[in-house]
């Protein structure tokens, strides 16, 4: 077999999302990293090819009662509620943190009005971010409490109305809890989406036999972690095939492997999530192995391998 | 800092029913490490993924060592290993106690400098508090008063603290000691102090909270938590605090990154 002889700098990993440059597709996942502070301390975050910050809503949030997480056979089930300090304190202390890396800055933002969005949306327009991510999994309360991300219409129209406001470009956060994930993308992309990423986290549930109650105070949680992944290996390709936009994807990627089965059926870019907590470097060791694979198997640019599996 | 670290295990013993240690031998997590920090402790097993908390008993030039009580799979698992054997942990994590910092700071509210520290330990919250004896102990800046609660006459490390201090004892089933738990033990034996540090279960820390404050007492506990990150990104292992939290800006501190030990005046458990 005749051995590949590409080096290091013959390789191309860098990828573009909605016109925003990432020096490579790797990222960590919303609400597992925090603003990466913590994280700094295992991870060199100039590696990363984007940051994504936990979900922050324009006002703080209190999040959920405890226990807010449970362990489960290859994943784990978590109702933080979306715990945040709020947009003001994450402007000044969270954004100039991340500054001073050579990476992307990616925002999450939650909401429970539409409202909420378009004041989180319309405040971050004046901050150096690069990328806002829209979690749409987050329950409306006006419409009693069904998630934006579970109604067609709904998430049309959010993201309608978001991108009436934002100055960065939009990825819509898809909820995998639908009958039907195509759709779903189908009326972001309609809505004027400028990308979209997935999976959020699967609905789940979890006894504690020994209390003889729910395993989070919250009574169900989503499931994530490495149980996930085909399913959304699964949803990606679908989703990859339904629409013209860039995809994110993750869901239980714990090495690159994993990472190239998104990559490979059209994911522009991964997110690392759980993985974070059994391996806090796990973001950085996905980004060597896809090295490692493209070395290995004479491929020069990442773009060879996105979608290459019809 | 903390450190993530592919550790030997270089002893291990059983030291009650279903009560175990294990000495880890690390490149730079001891040296750093304080009394009422925890490590993460990492499965073997993938289908397992999220770290196991355990506080940090002993530190001893390079070695930690903890010491637990098997509560499901994870620690069933640490339970069958050997020395030679090797485990990913991560630490050291938490604040854990700064000692010289509390013993001013008690000293500054009460008035009083602090001659005599109470450690109160039940159950596994037992081996948290011998580090912190033998700290304060070697210290010699006040006498150590441990008072340390069990289920029956199995009392694991408690003539290691006789080292350090005056230990008094209570068990649940009368077998040695106060018969009960160790407020039953304070009450009869008549103990009292300047300052109290508690670690065990939550209905005992809530009842050394009250007793603290009725006495007047300044008392620092360390509490638990479900964990997924340990290191404070994620959230999970949040408890209700009575000012707003700088971090958070709500009512919720992080016990893996504000705590584990937390003065009990500022925590509602
Ligand atoms: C700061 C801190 C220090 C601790 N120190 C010690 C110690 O020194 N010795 C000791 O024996 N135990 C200690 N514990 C409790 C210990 O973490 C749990 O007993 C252990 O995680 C149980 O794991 P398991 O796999 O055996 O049980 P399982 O029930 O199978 O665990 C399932 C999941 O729940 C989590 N979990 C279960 N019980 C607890 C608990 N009480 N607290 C937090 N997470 C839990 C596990 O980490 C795991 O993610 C400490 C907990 C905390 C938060
Ligand atoms: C503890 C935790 C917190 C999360 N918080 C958020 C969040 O704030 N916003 C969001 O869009 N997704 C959030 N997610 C979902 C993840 O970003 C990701 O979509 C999901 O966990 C699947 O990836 P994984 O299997 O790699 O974890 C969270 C997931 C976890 C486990
Ligand atoms: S366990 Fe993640 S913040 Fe404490």
């Amino acid at each position: 077999m005749e051995v590949s002889k590409l080096t290091d700098k013959d390789l191309n990993l860098g990828v573009d999302i909605a016109g925003v440059h990432l020096n490579n597709p790797v990222m960590e996942a919303s609400g597992t990293f925090g603003s990466g502070m913590e994280y700094s301390e295992y991870v060199d975050l100039n590696r990363l090819g984007a940051v994504v910050t936990k979900g922050v809503a324009n006002v703080p949030w209190p999040g959920n009662p405890t226990p807010r997480i449970a362990e489960t056979y290859g994943g784990m089930i978590n109702a933080i509620g979306l715990q945040n300090p709020g947009l003001d304190t994450f402007c000044n202390r969270d954004i100039p943190f991340l500054k001073q890396y050579d990476t992307k800055i990616i925002v999450n933002v939650c909401g429970k009005t539409e409202e909420d969005y378009i004041d989180a949306v319309e405040k971050l327009g004046e901050q150096p971010v690069d990328l806002l991510e829209i979690n749409i999994s987050c329950p409306n309360v006006k419409e009693g409490g069904i998630a934006f991300g579970q109604v067609p219409a709904m998430a049309e129209k959010i993201t309608a109305a978001v991108k009436k406001v934002a100055k960065q470009p939009v990825i819509m956060k898809l909820s995998p809890n639908v009958t039907d994930i195509a759709e779903m993308a189908r009326a972001v992309e309609a809505g004027g989406a400028d990308a979209v990423s997935l999976i959020n986290t699967l609905t789940g549930m979890k006894i504690d036999v020994n209390r003889r109650t729910f395993a989070v105070a919250n009574k169900t949680g989503g499931l994530s972690g490495p149980a996930i992944r085909p399913v959304a290996v699964r949803m990606v390709y679908q989703v990859a095939n339904a629409v013209n936009l860039p995809i994110i994807g993750m869901g239980g990627i714990t090495c690159a492997e994993d990472a190239l089965e998104f990559i490979m059926v059209g994911a522009t870019g991964v997110a690392v999530g759980t993985a974070n907590f059994n391996d806090p470097m796990t973001t950085v060791k996905v980004v060597d192995g896809i090295r490692d694979y493209m070395i290995r198997n004479g491929v020069k640019d990442i773009h060879e391998l996105i979608g290459c599996v019809k | 800092m903390s450190y993530r670290e592919n550790v030997e295990i270089t002893r291990t013993a059983c030291l009650a029913d279903g009560v175990y240690e294990m000495w880890l031998k690390t490149e730079k997590m001891a040296k750093e490490a304080k009394p009422g920090q925890f490590i993460s402790v990492y499965s073997n097993d993938g289908s397992r993924l999220l770290p196991r908390p355990i506080s940090i008993c002993r530190i001893d030039g390079n070695k930690l060592r903890i010491v637990y009580r098997v509560a499901g799979k994870g620690t069933e698992e640490f339970s069958k290993m050997e020395a030679g054997q090797r485990l990913d942990i991560q630490g050291p994590l938490g604040n854990g106690y700064e000692l010289e910092k509390i013993l001013s700071d008690v000293a500054g509210k009460t008035g009083k400098k602090v001659d005599r520290a109470v450690l109160f330990g039940g159950g596994i919250g037992v081996p948290p508090m011998l580090e912190l004896a033998k700290q304060l102990h070697d210290a010699k800046t006040c006498d150590v008063e441990a008072v340390l609660g069990y289920r029956d006459n199995q009392l694991f490390l408690k003539s290691e603290f006789d080292e350090f201090g005056h230990v008094t004892v209570a068990t649940e089933d009368g077998s040695i000691g106060t018969k009960g738990n160790v407020l039953d033990a304070v009450k009869t034996c008549k103990i009292t102090g300047d300052v109290i540090f508690a670690c065990g279960p939550t209905p005992m820390l809530r009842a050394i909270k009250a007793y603290a404050e009725e006495n007047s007492i300044e008392a620092y506990i360390s509490l638990e938590e479900k964990m997924a990150c340990g290191i404070g990104a994620c959230l999970a292992c949040v408890c209700k605090t009575t000012h707003k939290d700088e971090h958070s800006q709500v009512n919720n501190a992080r016990v893996c990154k504000e705590g584990p030990v937390f003065n009990a005046k500022e925590v509602e458990i």
